[in-house]
């Protein structure tokens, strides 16, 4: 995508062990988008079946864990067929990602901060919101919370620190900007974020089928609507 | 489902936990559950459930609880001291109760964590395949919080097992001291620390009062890492019993509501002795003990044996007990009862 460069991939995959029920496996040593989405590819083939014993496999920025039962799982015979997937990969082309649609509604009561990120950049609120929702944002893990990206590509443009003070509570959809990060708060927590916008839908729900809006791999974009939209849309989805 | 338990009083810090909630880690759900997975398992045996079922976490402290219908109950873990209505009960063993009596469960005397369950287990809805009480997520367990004064509880009556009352011979029970030595596998970041390495799996740990189902901090010689390798890592998953060694150079061990760490982890405890972990309190002691994937193997493939071995015993002595209830009811019984009784 971005680079031309040369792989970053490591040739061979390195293996690190959790613990007794933990196999943590390197793609590469650092942060890379085209590394990001090999490991995503690699956890979907790995899990269509999941290998028996096989507990879970969490995806994360250049690494993903095997979560097993080691009573059940030979781990020198999971390390081949790991390595044997890994080799695979390398000519295998990268599915295109999921691009999912996150509406928001910025500034005003729902981005308090929104001036304050235009000042801070030499910028008017609108360019703010332009620059922010015409980026796609590859999101290369979920963590920390329930269904909390961690996302990549925010433009140098807006980049603002956090506060000075954080605020005891933000109301979960609440999209901010962090130093060079951005992201959207799936449950009301305390936080230091920049708030921008917010966005109607509930990112995590446990009560429903699908509780999840988003998974590690999706890339977002950020649609800007009006207050009167984000009723609609908070209504006709809850 | 019947209303079983109503809580008088909730004690410290008290939530409805099962084995934990698998699958979802990826999501940024972490798996919870009981911390001490072996009181909880041995709880479900006495009580005839299954190891799954939904039971009560008891931190330092205790609840008083008011019984609704009658059923069985049993507490492990931790040596909190058991009332019914005044009259003192034994830990690791299942009681009968009956509407109106109150259950009065003490502070921990050894130990951190109880566990009280109940025929049937308590039902709490299912979430994401668990009963589970993940607090900061506010969901899981009794509607995602500790309990507080008021709740009502109830027990899954079609799962409901024996009600015979069972006791764990008291050399299967663990005793807890105020030092404990914990296994633990070096990894997966062993190759930041070269002498801290060696420091840590020699030296004396103590637990700070900065304690929770998260994490353990500890205090004790500072952990140093190798000067060429840096502060922290690229976040990754952790998995509970992973310590890892902030700046600072104080140990914490990660436990099982954590889905995410930043810094190296130095080792990680084996999974059989985070139920020790659950156990220790504030001030008490911890020696780091290195042992490698084939030992720990060994130790689970032990205890699994235990598990297995407890709980034939138990259907053994629970299909004893029907088969002398039929016998008391028969009328092969009867007959000799009366013939007896025609003699005297």
């Amino acid at each position: 995508m971005e680079n031309n460069q040369q792989s970053k991939l490591f040739s061979e995959p390195v293996f690190r062990h959790v613990g007794d029920r933990g196999l943590l496996v390197e793609f590469s040593a650092e942060i890379d988008l085209e590394t990001n989405q090999k490991i995503h590819a690699f956890s979907r083939l790995l899990e269509n079946p999941l290998p028996e014993g096989v507990i879970e496999i969490i995806p994360s920025y250049r690494s993903l864990v095997l979560v097993y039962e080691p009573l059940v799982v030979d781990l020198q015979e999971l390390k081949k067929m790991l390595t044997s997937l890994y080799r695979d990969l390398e000519s295998n082309p990268i599915a295109n990602p999921e691009i999912v649609e996150i509406p928001v509604c910025y500034g005003g009561e729902f981005g308090e901060d929104l001036e304050q990120v235009a000042s801070h950049n030499g910028l008017s609120a609108e360019e703010v919101i332009r620059i922010h929702s015409e980026t796609i944002y590859p999101v290369y893990m979920i963590g920390f919370t329930p269904g909390f990206p961690y996302l990549g590509g925010l433009s140098a443009k807006i980049h603002t620190p956090r506060l000075a003070t954080p605020r005891t509570t933000v109301p979960a959809g609440s999209v901010g900007i962090a130093n060079n990060q951005t992201g959207i708060y799936p449950i009301a927590s305390p936080g230091g974020w920049q708030l921008i916008g917010r966005c109607p839908y509930k990112i995590f729900d446990p009560l429903r089928p699908n509780p999840f809006l988003i998974k590690a791999g999706d890339h977002l974009r950020f649609t800007p609507v009006s207050s009167q939209d984000f009723l609609k849309l908070q209504t006709g989805k809850a | 489902m019947p209303a079983a338990l109503k809580i008088r009083q909730p004690g410290a810090y008290s939530t409805v936990q099962d084995l934990g909630r698998f699958g979802y880690q990826r999501y940024g759900v972490p798996p919870s559950g009981a911390v001490d997975r072996f009181a909880a398992k041995t709880v479900n045996l006495l009580l005839g459930n299954h190891k799954n079922s939904a039971v009560l976490e008891m931190t330092i402290a205790g609840p008083i609880i008011e019984i609704l219908t009658p059923c069985t109950l049993a507490v492990t873990g931790a040596a909190m001291s058991i009332k019914i209505n005044g009259n003192l009960v034994d830990n690791w063993s299942s009681f009968a109760v009956v509407k109106g009596d109150v259950i009065a469960i003490g502070h921990a005397e050894s130990g951190c964590r109880a566990y009280l369950g109940i025929n049937g287990g308590i039902d709490v809805p299912m979430i994401m395949g668990s009963r589970s009480c993940y607090t900061d997520g506010r969901f899981g367990g009794h509607e995602g919080r500790p309990l507080v004064a008021g709740d009502i509880l109830a027990y899954c009556d079609d799962q409901a097992g024996s009600i015979e009352c069972r006791t764990l011979p008291a050399a299967y029970r663990p005793t807890y001291s105020s030092h404990w030595e914990l296994r633990a596998i070096p990894g997966p970041q062993d190759d930041y620390f070269d002498q801290g390495l060696e420091l840590f799996f020699s030296q004396k740990f103590t637990v700070t009062p900065q304690v929770n189902r998260m994490g353990y901090r500890l205090k004790g010689p500072k952990i140093e890492r190798k000067n060429t390798m840096p502060a922290s890592i690229i976040s990754e998953p952790s998995l509970p019993g992973g310590v890892q060694v902030p700046e600072g150079g104080d140990p914490i061990i990660l436990l099982s509501e954590q889905t995410v760490g930043g810094y190296a982890k130095i080792a990680t405890v084996i999974r059989e002795d985070i139920a020790k972990i659950a156990q220790t309190m504030p001030g008490d002691t911890i020696r780091f003990q290195r042992v490698s994937i084939a030992e720990a193997l060994d130790i689970e493939r032990k205890n699994k044996e235990l598990y297995s071995f407890l709980k034939e015993e138990y259907s053994n002595a629970q299909s004893f007990a029907v088969l002398g209830k039929q016998y008391y009811k028969s009328e092969i019984f009867s007959e000799k009862l009366s013939n007896f009784l025609r003699q005297i």
